[in-house]
Protein backbone atom coordinates (compact mmCIF):
# COMPACT_ATOMS: atom_id res chain seq x y z
CA UNK A 1 0.00 0.00 0.00
CA UNK A 2 1.60 3.45 -0.87
CA UNK A 3 1.77 5.70 1.51
CA UNK A 4 0.25 9.05 0.33
CA UNK A 5 1.52 10.85 3.07
CA UNK A 6 4.71 10.47 3.54
CA UNK A 7 5.21 14.09 2.16
CA UNK A 8 4.18 16.06 5.30
CA UNK A 9 5.32 15.45 8.54
CA UNK A 10 4.25 15.90 12.49
CA UNK A 11 0.93 15.45 13.01
CA UNK A 12 -0.75 15.24 10.36
CA UNK A 13 1.63 12.39 9.36
CA UNK A 14 0.98 10.66 12.42
CA UNK A 15 -3.57 11.25 11.79
CA UNK A 16 -3.37 10.00 7.87
CA UNK A 17 -1.24 7.05 9.01
CA UNK A 18 -2.72 3.76 7.27
CA UNK A 19 -2.74 2.11 10.38
CA UNK A 20 -5.24 4.70 11.61
CA UNK A 21 -7.26 5.14 8.95
CA UNK A 22 -10.20 2.92 10.39
CA UNK A 23 -9.98 5.19 13.32
CA UNK A 24 -10.10 8.23 11.88
CA UNK A 25 -13.15 7.21 9.59
CA UNK A 26 -15.34 6.27 12.69
CA UNK A 27 -14.41 9.39 14.40
CA UNK A 28 -16.99 12.00 13.26
CA UNK A 29 -19.76 9.45 13.92
CA UNK A 30 -18.45 8.03 16.84
CA UNK A 31 -18.13 12.05 18.24
CA UNK A 32 -21.46 12.68 17.11
CA UNK A 33 -23.26 10.20 19.08
CA UNK A 34 -20.75 10.97 22.22
CA UNK A 35 -21.73 14.63 22.34
CA UNK A 36 -25.77 13.90 21.43
CA UNK A 37 -25.83 9.96 23.23
CA UNK A 38 -23.69 8.76 25.43
CA UNK A 39 -22.56 11.97 27.34
CA UNK A 40 -26.21 12.68 28.01
CA UNK A 41 -26.68 9.48 29.12
CA UNK A 42 -23.45 9.75 31.77
CA UNK A 43 -25.01 12.99 32.63
CA UNK A 44 -28.50 11.69 33.17
CA UNK A 45 -26.65 8.09 35.23
CA UNK A 46 -24.96 10.97 37.33
CA UNK A 47 -28.38 12.64 37.99
CA UNK A 48 -30.11 9.51 39.20
CA UNK A 49 -28.32 9.44 42.47
CA UNK A 50 -29.42 13.10 43.56
CA UNK A 51 -32.88 14.14 43.84
CA UNK A 52 -32.89 16.90 41.39
CA UNK A 53 -35.91 18.48 39.65
CA UNK A 54 -35.53 20.33 36.68
CA UNK A 55 -38.20 22.78 37.95
CA UNK A 56 -37.09 23.78 41.00
CA UNK A 57 -33.72 26.51 41.83
CA UNK A 58 -32.77 23.95 44.87
CA UNK A 59 -29.39 23.03 44.96
CA UNK A 60 -29.65 18.74 44.52
CA UNK A 61 -28.03 16.45 47.11
CA UNK A 62 -26.56 13.00 47.25
CA UNK A 63 -29.02 10.10 47.56
CA UNK A 64 -27.35 7.18 46.68
CA UNK A 65 -29.04 4.50 45.47
CA UNK A 66 -32.27 5.49 47.21
CA UNK A 67 -33.94 6.73 43.94
CA UNK A 68 -33.47 2.94 42.25
CA UNK A 69 -35.19 1.65 45.67
CA UNK A 70 -38.17 4.13 45.36
CA UNK A 71 -38.32 2.94 41.88
CA UNK A 72 -38.42 -0.41 42.20
CA UNK A 73 -40.49 -0.86 45.14
CA UNK A 74 -43.49 1.72 43.75
CA UNK A 75 -46.32 -0.16 43.07
CA UNK A 76 -47.55 1.94 40.44
CA UNK A 77 -44.03 1.23 38.55
CA UNK A 78 -44.83 -2.25 38.40
CA UNK A 79 -48.25 -1.92 37.04
CA UNK A 80 -46.69 0.49 34.12
CA UNK A 81 -44.48 -2.52 33.19
CA UNK A 82 -47.67 -4.98 33.80
CA UNK A 83 -49.35 -2.99 31.47
CA UNK A 84 -46.54 -2.55 28.97
CA UNK A 85 -45.99 -6.30 28.87
CA UNK A 86 -49.95 -6.91 27.91
CA UNK A 87 -49.47 -4.34 25.37
CA UNK A 88 -46.36 -5.90 23.69
CA UNK A 89 -47.42 -9.61 24.28
CA UNK A 90 -50.62 -9.03 22.77
CA UNK A 91 -49.68 -6.90 19.76
CA UNK A 92 -46.69 -8.79 19.07
CA UNK A 93 -48.92 -12.28 18.96
CA UNK A 94 -51.42 -10.74 16.73
CA UNK A 95 -48.47 -9.14 14.30
CA UNK A 96 -47.40 -12.53 14.27
CA UNK A 97 -50.76 -13.96 13.03
CA UNK A 98 -51.77 -11.13 10.93
CA UNK A 99 -48.16 -10.90 9.56
CA UNK A 100 -47.73 -14.73 8.54
CA UNK A 101 -51.10 -15.04 7.31
CA UNK A 102 -50.30 -11.94 4.64
CA UNK A 103 -47.15 -13.68 3.77
CA UNK A 104 -48.59 -16.88 3.12
CA UNK A 105 -50.85 -15.22 0.65
CA UNK A 106 -48.12 -12.75 -0.97
CA UNK A 107 -45.69 -15.32 -1.46
CA UNK A 108 -47.35 -16.67 -4.47
CA UNK A 109 -46.13 -15.18 -8.15
CA UNK A 110 -49.49 -13.27 -9.54
CA UNK A 111 -50.36 -10.29 -11.75
CA UNK A 112 -49.69 -6.98 -10.52
CA UNK A 113 -48.51 -8.39 -7.40
CA UNK A 114 -46.11 -5.15 -6.72
CA UNK A 115 -49.20 -2.66 -6.69
CA UNK A 116 -50.87 -5.11 -4.46
CA UNK A 117 -48.48 -5.15 -2.03
CA UNK A 118 -48.27 -1.64 -1.70
CA UNK A 119 -51.72 -1.66 -0.08
CA UNK A 120 -50.68 -3.77 2.77
CA UNK A 121 -47.24 -2.27 3.16
CA UNK A 122 -48.07 0.95 3.55
CA UNK A 123 -48.96 1.25 7.05
CA UNK A 124 -45.72 0.25 8.30
CA UNK A 125 -44.60 3.62 6.46
CA UNK A 126 -46.92 5.76 7.83
CA UNK A 127 -45.87 7.83 11.57
CA UNK A 128 -47.34 7.15 14.67
CA UNK A 129 -49.12 10.48 15.10
CA UNK A 130 -50.89 9.81 11.77
CA UNK A 131 -52.00 6.60 12.80
CA UNK A 132 -52.53 7.62 16.30
CA UNK A 133 -54.58 10.47 14.84
CA UNK A 134 -57.10 7.56 12.26
CA UNK A 135 -57.28 5.52 15.25
CA UNK A 136 -58.61 8.27 17.50
CA UNK A 137 -61.30 9.15 14.91
CA UNK A 138 -62.38 5.95 14.22
CA UNK A 139 -63.00 5.38 18.00
CA UNK A 140 -64.33 8.19 18.79
CA UNK A 141 -67.88 7.43 20.27
CA UNK A 142 -70.28 10.27 17.97
CA UNK A 143 -69.35 9.78 14.98
CA UNK A 144 -66.29 7.48 14.85
CA UNK A 145 -66.82 4.62 12.28
CA UNK A 146 -65.54 1.80 14.17
CA UNK A 147 -68.21 3.14 17.11
CA UNK A 148 -70.86 3.42 14.71
CA UNK A 149 -70.06 -0.47 13.22
CA UNK A 150 -70.29 -1.77 16.89
CA UNK A 151 -73.17 -0.26 17.49
CA UNK A 152 -75.25 -2.45 15.26
CA UNK A 153 -74.24 -5.24 17.69
CA UNK A 154 -75.36 -3.67 20.92
CA UNK A 155 -78.53 -0.91 21.78
CA UNK A 156 -75.93 0.87 23.75
CA UNK A 157 -73.22 3.66 22.40
CA UNK A 158 -70.33 1.57 23.39
CA UNK A 159 -67.44 3.89 23.78
CA UNK A 160 -64.78 1.98 22.78
CA UNK A 161 -61.98 3.52 24.94
CA UNK A 162 -64.15 4.06 28.00
CA UNK A 163 -63.36 1.01 29.41
CA UNK A 164 -59.53 -0.54 30.67
CA UNK A 165 -59.79 -3.33 28.23
CA UNK A 166 -61.31 -1.79 25.50
CA UNK A 167 -58.44 0.66 25.44
CA UNK A 168 -55.71 -1.59 25.60
CA UNK A 169 -57.66 -3.29 22.42
CA UNK A 170 -57.68 -0.02 20.84
CA UNK A 171 -54.06 0.50 20.81
CA UNK A 172 -52.84 -3.30 20.36
CA UNK A 173 -55.36 -3.07 17.31
CA UNK A 174 -53.97 0.25 15.94
CA UNK A 175 -50.29 -1.13 16.70
CA UNK A 176 -50.70 -5.08 15.26
CA UNK A 177 -52.48 -3.08 12.12
CA UNK A 178 -49.02 -0.68 11.84
CA UNK A 179 -46.56 -3.73 12.27
CA UNK A 180 -47.78 -6.66 11.11
CA UNK A 181 -46.55 -5.86 7.41
CA UNK A 182 -42.98 -6.34 9.17
CA UNK A 183 -43.63 -9.80 10.15
CA UNK A 184 -45.09 -10.34 6.42
CA UNK A 185 -41.95 -9.12 5.33
CA UNK A 186 -39.65 -11.47 7.33
CA UNK A 187 -41.80 -14.32 7.18
CA UNK A 188 -41.77 -13.94 2.97
CA UNK A 189 -38.00 -13.80 3.23
CA UNK A 190 -38.65 -16.85 4.94
CA UNK A 191 -40.41 -18.53 2.72
CA UNK A 192 -38.97 -17.97 -0.67
CA UNK A 193 -35.43 -19.58 0.95
CA UNK A 194 -37.13 -22.84 1.04
CA UNK A 195 -35.62 -24.99 -1.68
CA UNK A 196 -37.93 -25.92 -4.17
CA UNK A 197 -36.69 -29.53 -4.45
CA UNK A 198 -37.79 -30.45 -0.95
CA UNK A 199 -41.63 -29.40 -1.65
CA UNK A 200 -41.39 -31.84 -4.76
CA UNK A 201 -39.68 -34.49 -2.72
CA UNK A 202 -42.77 -33.96 -0.25
CA UNK A 203 -45.27 -34.03 -3.35
CA UNK A 204 -43.52 -37.89 -4.19
CA UNK A 205 -43.78 -38.91 -0.52
CA UNK A 206 -47.44 -37.46 -0.58
CA UNK A 207 -47.16 -35.86 2.93
CA UNK A 208 -50.11 -33.85 3.71
CA UNK A 209 -49.88 -30.16 3.70
CA UNK A 210 -49.62 -29.54 7.86
CA UNK A 211 -46.83 -32.21 7.96
CA UNK A 212 -45.21 -30.42 4.64
CA UNK A 213 -45.42 -27.14 6.78
CA UNK A 214 -43.69 -28.34 9.91
CA UNK A 215 -41.34 -30.19 8.24
CA UNK A 216 -40.24 -28.16 5.33
CA UNK A 217 -41.04 -24.48 5.66
CA UNK A 218 -41.56 -23.80 9.64
CA UNK A 219 -37.59 -24.97 9.93
CA UNK A 220 -37.10 -22.45 7.46
CA UNK A 221 -38.90 -19.35 8.83
CA UNK A 222 -38.46 -20.28 12.20
CA UNK A 223 -35.47 -17.90 12.76
CA UNK A 224 -36.92 -15.17 10.88
CA UNK A 225 -40.02 -15.55 13.16
CA UNK A 226 -37.20 -15.46 16.55
CA UNK A 227 -35.97 -11.93 14.67
CA UNK A 228 -39.51 -10.50 14.39
CA UNK A 229 -40.36 -11.13 17.62
CA UNK A 230 -37.44 -9.80 19.37
CA UNK A 231 -37.50 -6.92 17.23
CA UNK A 232 -41.10 -6.00 17.36
CA UNK A 233 -40.90 -6.26 21.37
CA UNK A 234 -38.07 -4.19 21.64
CA UNK A 235 -40.15 -1.56 19.20
CA UNK A 236 -43.27 -2.22 21.07
CA UNK A 237 -41.55 -1.85 24.06
CA UNK A 238 -41.25 1.94 23.34
CA UNK A 239 -44.36 2.65 22.45
CA UNK A 240 -45.62 6.19 23.39
CA UNK A 241 -47.05 8.23 20.57
CA UNK A 242 -50.08 6.13 19.35
CA UNK A 243 -50.90 6.14 23.84
CA UNK A 244 -50.25 9.81 23.92
CA UNK A 245 -52.26 10.32 21.02
CA UNK A 246 -54.96 7.52 21.22
CA UNK A 247 -55.77 7.96 25.01
CA UNK A 248 -53.39 9.90 26.64
CA UNK A 249 -52.48 6.80 29.27
CA UNK A 250 -56.58 6.26 30.04
CA UNK A 251 -59.37 5.70 31.08
CA UNK A 252 -57.35 5.92 34.66
CA UNK A 253 -53.51 4.92 33.70
CA UNK A 254 -54.83 1.73 32.49
CA UNK A 255 -53.22 2.58 29.13
CA UNK A 256 -50.23 4.13 30.75
CA UNK A 257 -47.46 2.49 29.10
CA UNK A 258 -43.67 2.61 31.11
CA UNK A 259 -42.91 5.19 28.07
CA UNK A 260 -45.60 7.23 29.33
CA UNK A 261 -45.47 6.97 32.40
CA UNK A 262 -41.51 8.17 32.03
CA UNK A 263 -42.54 11.26 29.81
CA UNK A 264 -44.95 11.89 32.66
CA UNK A 265 -42.61 11.48 35.28
CA UNK A 266 -40.14 13.70 33.49
CA UNK A 267 -41.58 16.42 32.00
CA UNK A 268 -45.79 16.49 33.85
CA UNK A 269 -43.99 16.19 37.74
CA UNK A 270 -40.43 17.18 36.90
CA UNK A 271 -39.35 14.55 39.26
CA UNK A 272 -36.13 14.37 36.99
CA UNK A 273 -34.05 12.22 38.94
CA UNK A 274 -36.35 9.85 39.40
CA UNK A 275 -37.03 9.08 36.16
CA UNK A 276 -33.27 9.15 35.29
CA UNK A 277 -33.20 5.93 37.87
CA UNK A 278 -36.41 4.63 35.66
CA UNK A 279 -34.99 5.47 32.61
CA UNK A 280 -31.72 3.17 33.53
CA UNK A 281 -33.80 0.08 34.46
CA UNK A 282 -35.73 0.43 30.95
CA UNK A 283 -32.33 0.82 29.50
CA UNK A 284 -31.15 -2.42 30.95
CA UNK A 285 -33.68 -4.26 29.62
CA UNK A 286 -33.24 -2.57 25.78
CA UNK A 287 -29.78 -3.27 26.13
CA UNK A 288 -30.63 -6.99 27.09
CA UNK A 289 -33.33 -7.31 24.81
CA UNK A 290 -30.75 -6.05 21.85
CA UNK A 291 -28.17 -8.16 22.55
CA UNK A 292 -30.58 -11.39 22.36
CA UNK A 293 -31.93 -10.25 18.75
CA UNK A 294 -28.08 -9.14 17.70
CA UNK A 295 -27.39 -13.20 18.51
CA UNK A 296 -30.40 -13.91 16.45
CA UNK A 297 -29.38 -12.19 13.71
CA UNK A 298 -25.99 -13.90 14.00
CA UNK A 299 -27.55 -17.46 14.47
CA UNK A 300 -29.32 -16.46 10.94
CA UNK A 301 -26.85 -15.21 9.10
CA UNK A 302 -24.86 -18.67 9.71
CA UNK A 303 -27.47 -20.36 8.53
CA UNK A 304 -27.78 -18.67 5.31
CA UNK A 305 -24.21 -19.38 4.63
CA UNK B 1 -33.29 -7.67 -6.87
CA UNK B 2 -35.62 -9.97 -8.54
CA UNK B 3 -34.17 -12.56 -6.27
CA UNK B 4 -35.85 -11.82 -3.03
CA UNK B 5 -38.96 -12.37 -5.05
CA UNK B 6 -38.64 -15.67 -5.98
CA UNK B 7 -42.09 -16.81 -5.61
CA UNK B 8 -43.49 -19.58 -4.36
CA UNK B 9 -46.39 -20.87 -7.47
CA UNK B 10 -47.75 -18.67 -9.61
CA UNK B 11 -51.61 -17.53 -10.16
CA UNK B 12 -53.37 -15.48 -12.28
CA UNK B 13 -55.96 -12.60 -12.19
CA UNK B 14 -58.75 -14.24 -10.29
CA UNK B 15 -55.86 -14.81 -7.32
CA UNK B 16 -54.97 -10.86 -7.93
CA UNK B 17 -58.53 -10.37 -7.25
CA UNK B 18 -58.90 -12.01 -3.93
CA UNK B 19 -55.82 -10.34 -2.99
CA UNK B 20 -56.83 -6.93 -3.60
CA UNK B 21 -59.99 -6.83 -1.91
CA UNK B 22 -57.75 -8.02 0.92
CA UNK B 23 -55.24 -5.81 0.75
CA UNK B 24 -58.07 -3.12 -0.31
CA UNK B 25 -59.52 -4.22 3.54
CA UNK B 26 -56.26 -3.59 4.73
CA UNK B 27 -55.74 -0.27 3.56
CA UNK B 28 -59.13 0.66 4.57
CA UNK B 29 -58.52 3.16 7.22
CA UNK B 30 -55.63 5.27 5.19
CA UNK B 31 -58.65 5.17 2.65
CA UNK B 32 -61.45 7.14 4.92
CA UNK B 33 -58.86 9.25 6.16
CA UNK B 34 -58.24 10.10 2.46
CA UNK B 35 -62.06 10.22 1.95
CA UNK B 36 -62.76 12.24 5.30
CA UNK B 37 -59.83 15.01 3.77
CA UNK B 38 -62.27 15.85 0.46
CA UNK B 39 -65.51 16.04 3.00
CA UNK B 40 -66.98 19.01 4.16
CA UNK B 41 -67.34 19.39 7.62
CA UNK B 42 -70.96 17.76 8.17
CA UNK B 43 -69.94 15.46 6.21
CA UNK B 44 -67.18 14.20 8.11
CA UNK B 45 -69.13 13.95 11.08
CA UNK B 46 -72.46 12.34 9.68
CA UNK B 47 -73.63 9.47 11.40
CA UNK B 48 -74.44 6.82 9.77
CA UNK B 49 -70.87 8.08 7.93
CA UNK B 50 -71.61 8.68 4.72
CA UNK B 51 -69.57 6.93 1.74
CA UNK B 52 -70.70 8.56 -1.19
CA UNK B 53 -70.38 12.43 -1.24
CA UNK B 54 -69.93 15.66 -3.22
CA UNK B 55 -66.02 16.28 -2.72
CA UNK B 56 -64.52 19.36 -1.34
CA UNK B 57 -60.84 20.82 -1.57
CA UNK B 58 -61.83 23.14 1.09
CA UNK B 59 -60.16 21.87 3.38
CA UNK B 60 -56.87 21.92 1.96
CA UNK B 61 -57.19 25.08 1.46
CA UNK B 62 -57.66 25.95 5.16
CA UNK B 63 -54.80 23.28 5.78
CA UNK B 64 -52.67 26.95 4.54
CA UNK B 65 -55.11 29.56 4.94
CA UNK B 66 -57.80 30.39 7.21
CA UNK B 67 -60.85 32.68 6.12
CA UNK B 68 -61.92 35.50 9.18
CA UNK B 69 -65.62 35.41 9.38
CA UNK B 70 -65.44 39.18 10.78
CA UNK B 71 -63.03 40.73 8.83
CA UNK B 72 -63.59 38.01 5.39
CA UNK B 73 -59.98 38.15 4.81
CA UNK B 74 -58.46 35.01 4.36
CA UNK B 75 -55.06 34.68 6.69
CA UNK B 76 -52.11 32.19 5.92
CA UNK B 77 -51.97 29.63 8.81
CA UNK B 78 -48.79 28.53 10.26
CA UNK B 79 -48.77 25.10 8.52
CA UNK B 80 -46.68 25.50 5.54
CA UNK B 81 -43.51 27.08 7.71
CA UNK B 82 -44.06 23.71 9.59
CA UNK B 83 -43.80 21.37 6.40
CA UNK B 84 -41.06 23.52 5.44
CA UNK B 85 -39.48 22.57 9.09
CA UNK B 86 -40.12 18.82 8.41
CA UNK B 87 -38.28 18.78 4.90
CA UNK B 88 -35.28 21.28 6.15
CA UNK B 89 -34.64 20.05 9.48
CA UNK B 90 -35.19 15.89 7.77
CA UNK B 91 -32.99 16.71 4.77
CA UNK B 92 -30.22 18.68 6.35
CA UNK B 93 -29.95 16.05 9.73
CA UNK B 94 -29.78 12.59 7.11
CA UNK B 95 -27.69 14.44 4.75
CA UNK B 96 -25.14 14.95 7.60
CA UNK B 97 -25.48 11.40 8.74
CA UNK B 98 -25.39 9.78 5.84
CA UNK B 99 -22.42 11.09 5.26
CA UNK B 100 -20.47 10.79 8.78
CA UNK B 101 -22.37 7.22 8.90
CA UNK B 102 -20.64 6.30 5.13
CA UNK B 103 -17.16 6.98 6.54
CA UNK B 104 -17.53 4.93 10.01
CA UNK B 105 -19.79 2.38 7.77
CA UNK B 106 -16.63 1.56 5.42
CA UNK B 107 -14.32 1.87 7.77
CA UNK B 108 -16.22 -0.89 9.88
CA UNK B 109 -16.46 -2.93 6.78
CA UNK B 110 -13.05 -2.85 5.74
CA UNK B 111 -10.43 -1.81 8.37
CA UNK B 112 -11.76 -3.87 11.16
CA UNK B 113 -10.47 -2.42 14.75
CA UNK B 114 -10.06 -3.91 17.63
CA UNK B 115 -13.67 -4.21 19.39
CA UNK B 116 -15.19 -3.38 16.12
CA UNK B 117 -18.75 -5.68 16.96
CA UNK B 118 -18.65 -3.91 20.46
CA UNK B 119 -18.49 -0.62 18.66
CA UNK B 120 -21.45 -1.77 16.55
CA UNK B 121 -23.73 -3.28 19.13
CA UNK B 122 -23.21 0.54 21.42
CA UNK B 123 -23.96 2.19 17.80
CA UNK B 124 -27.03 -0.13 17.05
CA UNK B 125 -28.44 0.26 21.52
CA UNK B 126 -28.54 3.83 20.95
CA UNK B 127 -30.85 3.38 17.92
CA UNK B 128 -33.16 1.07 20.12
CA UNK B 129 -33.47 2.23 23.17
CA UNK B 130 -36.26 4.24 23.89
CA UNK B 131 -36.01 7.93 23.15
CA UNK B 132 -37.65 8.49 26.20
CA UNK B 133 -34.86 7.45 27.78
CA UNK B 134 -31.97 9.83 26.03
CA UNK B 135 -34.39 12.77 25.94
CA UNK B 136 -34.40 13.46 29.75
CA UNK B 137 -30.58 14.58 29.93
CA UNK B 138 -30.62 15.80 26.34
CA UNK B 139 -33.73 18.35 27.26
CA UNK B 140 -31.18 19.72 30.15
CA UNK B 141 -28.36 19.83 28.22
CA UNK B 142 -30.12 21.74 25.88
CA UNK B 143 -31.98 24.12 28.05
CA UNK B 144 -28.58 24.93 29.45
CA UNK B 145 -26.82 25.65 25.93
CA UNK B 146 -29.56 27.45 24.83
CA UNK B 147 -30.24 24.90 21.73
CA UNK B 148 -33.94 24.56 22.70
CA UNK B 149 -35.88 25.54 19.73
CA UNK B 150 -33.40 25.93 17.70
CA UNK B 151 -32.72 24.36 13.86
CA UNK B 152 -29.47 23.38 14.54
CA UNK B 153 -30.68 21.84 18.31
CA UNK B 154 -33.00 19.65 16.45
CA UNK B 155 -30.83 18.25 13.44
CA UNK B 156 -27.84 17.82 15.28
CA UNK B 157 -30.08 15.35 17.47
CA UNK B 158 -31.77 13.75 14.48
CA UNK B 159 -28.59 13.78 12.97
CA UNK B 160 -27.24 11.56 16.00
CA UNK B 161 -30.31 9.45 15.65
CA UNK B 162 -30.00 8.45 12.35
CA UNK B 163 -26.10 7.80 12.26
CA UNK B 164 -26.42 4.26 14.22
CA UNK B 165 -29.16 3.37 10.85
CA UNK B 166 -27.09 4.73 8.50
CA UNK B 167 -23.60 2.78 9.62
CA UNK B 168 -25.18 -0.44 9.85
CA UNK B 169 -27.35 -0.10 6.33
CA UNK B 170 -24.95 0.83 4.87
CA UNK B 171 -22.44 -0.99 6.19
CA UNK B 172 -24.77 -3.99 5.22
CA UNK B 173 -24.08 -2.69 1.51
CA UNK B 174 -20.17 -2.38 1.51
CA UNK B 175 -20.36 -5.53 3.30
CA UNK B 176 -21.74 -7.64 -0.01
CA UNK B 177 -19.11 -6.08 -2.58
CA UNK B 178 -16.14 -8.11 -3.64
CA UNK B 179 -13.22 -6.68 -1.93
CA UNK B 180 -10.90 -8.17 -5.30
CA UNK B 181 -11.89 -5.52 -7.40
CA UNK B 182 -10.67 -3.07 -4.63
CA UNK B 183 -7.40 -5.13 -4.28
CA UNK B 184 -7.25 -5.42 -8.21
CA UNK B 185 -7.51 -1.34 -8.34
CA UNK B 186 -4.59 -0.71 -5.59
CA UNK B 187 -2.44 -3.14 -7.23
CA UNK B 188 -2.62 -0.96 -10.25
CA UNK B 189 -1.78 2.06 -8.41
CA UNK B 190 -5.11 3.79 -7.04
CA UNK B 191 -4.68 5.45 -3.95
CA UNK B 192 -7.00 4.78 -1.17
CA UNK B 193 -9.06 7.91 -1.01
CA UNK B 194 -9.81 6.35 -5.55
CA UNK B 195 -10.84 3.09 -4.29
CA UNK B 196 -13.57 4.68 -1.71
CA UNK B 197 -14.87 7.56 -4.79
CA UNK B 198 -14.74 5.85 -7.84
CA UNK B 199 -14.95 1.90 -6.76
CA UNK B 200 -17.28 1.33 -3.52
CA UNK B 201 -19.17 4.63 -3.74
CA UNK B 202 -20.47 3.71 -7.50
CA UNK B 203 -21.62 0.51 -7.01
CA UNK B 204 -23.56 1.18 -3.78
CA UNK B 205 -25.57 4.46 -5.08
CA UNK B 206 -28.88 3.05 -5.02
CA UNK B 207 -28.18 1.50 -1.70
CA UNK B 208 -26.93 5.10 -0.40
CA UNK B 209 -30.07 6.23 -2.24
CA UNK B 210 -32.39 4.06 -0.30
CA UNK B 211 -30.51 4.74 3.14
CA UNK B 212 -31.41 8.50 2.74
CA UNK B 213 -34.55 8.14 1.99
CA UNK B 214 -35.27 5.66 4.75
CA UNK B 215 -33.75 7.78 7.08
CA UNK B 216 -35.66 10.62 5.32
CA UNK B 217 -39.16 8.51 6.56
CA UNK B 218 -38.09 8.15 9.92
CA UNK B 219 -36.96 11.27 10.51
CA UNK B 220 -39.97 12.37 8.90
CA UNK B 221 -42.28 10.66 11.45
CA UNK B 222 -40.35 11.18 14.44
CA UNK B 223 -42.67 12.94 17.35
CA UNK B 224 -41.31 12.92 20.63
CA UNK B 225 -37.96 14.56 20.21
CA UNK B 226 -39.75 17.68 18.64
CA UNK B 227 -42.11 17.54 20.82
CA UNK B 228 -40.06 18.62 23.65
CA UNK B 229 -37.48 19.96 21.94
CA UNK B 230 -38.87 22.31 18.73
CA UNK B 231 -40.14 25.89 19.49
CA UNK B 232 -42.48 28.00 17.61
CA UNK B 233 -40.48 28.55 14.74
CA UNK B 234 -38.89 25.01 13.90
CA UNK B 235 -42.15 23.10 14.96
CA UNK B 236 -42.75 20.00 12.62
CA UNK B 237 -45.72 18.53 11.20
CA UNK B 238 -46.59 16.04 13.39
CA UNK B 239 -46.42 18.12 16.19
CA UNK B 240 -48.69 20.56 14.51
CA UNK B 241 -51.10 17.42 13.93
CA UNK B 242 -50.85 16.89 17.56
CA UNK B 243 -51.49 20.03 18.88
CA UNK B 244 -54.36 20.46 16.10
CA UNK B 245 -55.98 17.50 18.33
CA UNK B 246 -55.46 18.39 21.44
CA UNK B 247 -57.82 21.30 21.08
CA UNK B 248 -59.80 22.66 23.23
CA UNK B 249 -62.68 24.25 20.50
CA UNK B 250 -63.56 20.91 18.87
CA UNK B 251 -61.04 19.04 16.63
CA UNK B 252 -61.86 19.88 12.72
CA UNK B 253 -61.65 16.44 11.72
CA UNK B 254 -61.97 17.23 7.75
CA UNK B 255 -58.72 19.55 8.72
CA UNK B 256 -56.84 16.83 10.21
CA UNK B 257 -57.62 14.36 7.43
CA UNK B 258 -56.45 16.75 5.18
CA UNK B 259 -52.87 17.56 6.87
CA UNK B 260 -52.46 13.83 7.37
CA UNK B 261 -52.89 13.23 3.63
CA UNK B 262 -50.53 15.70 2.27
CA UNK B 263 -47.81 14.10 5.05
CA UNK B 264 -48.67 10.82 3.79
CA UNK B 265 -48.09 11.48 -0.08
CA UNK B 266 -44.41 11.35 0.32
CA UNK B 267 -44.33 8.11 1.87
CA UNK B 268 -46.62 6.48 -0.57
CA UNK B 269 -44.15 7.64 -3.15
CA UNK B 270 -41.51 6.52 -1.68
CA UNK B 271 -42.59 2.91 -0.35
CA UNK B 272 -43.56 2.18 -3.96
CA UNK B 273 -40.22 2.91 -5.35
CA UNK B 274 -37.70 0.83 -2.42
CA UNK B 275 -40.18 -2.03 -2.29
CA UNK B 276 -37.60 -4.04 -2.76
CA UNK B 277 -35.09 -2.97 0.13
CA UNK B 278 -37.95 -2.24 2.63
CA UNK B 279 -37.12 -5.82 4.89
CA UNK B 280 -33.72 -4.30 5.06
CA UNK B 281 -34.73 -0.94 5.44
CA UNK B 282 -36.85 -1.99 8.32
CA UNK B 283 -34.10 -4.31 10.26
CA UNK B 284 -31.53 -1.26 9.80
CA UNK B 285 -29.60 -3.78 7.34
CA UNK B 286 -29.30 -6.61 9.89
CA UNK B 287 -31.49 -8.92 7.71
CA UNK B 288 -31.04 -8.48 4.00
CA UNK B 289 -33.06 -11.93 2.44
Amino acid sequence: MANENSRTGGFGAWLLDPKRRGALLVTPAITILFVMNIFPLLWSFGLSFFNYRASSLKVPTFRGLSNYERVLTDDKVWERFQTTAIIVGSSVILQLIVGFLLALMFAKAFPMRRIVLMLVLTPMMLSFVSVGVFFKLFYEPTFGVVSYLLSNFSDDRFVVLGTPAGAIAGIVIADAWMWSPFVMLLVLAGLVSVPKYLYEAAEIDRASSWRRFWTITFPYIKSLLLLAVLFRTIETFKLFDIVYIITEGGPGSSTETIAVYLYRTAFQFFRTSQSSALAYIVLFIVVVLTNLYLYAVNRRAEEVD
Amino acid sequence: MARRYREIGKAGWGYTLITSIVGLIYFSPVLWIILTAFKTRTDALAVPPKLFFTPTLENFTSVFYRSSITTGTSQSTDMALYFFNSIFIAGTSVGLALIVGTLAAYAFSRYPLRGNDTYLFIILTTRMMPPIVVIIPIFLMFRLSGLAGSYWGIILLYTAFNIPFSVWLVKSFFDELNPEIEDAARMDGASESRVFFKFCIPQILAGLSATFVFGLILTWNEFLFALLLTGVETRTVPVAMARTLGGEVGVDYGLLAAIVTLFLLPIFFVTFLLQNQLLRGVTFGTVKK
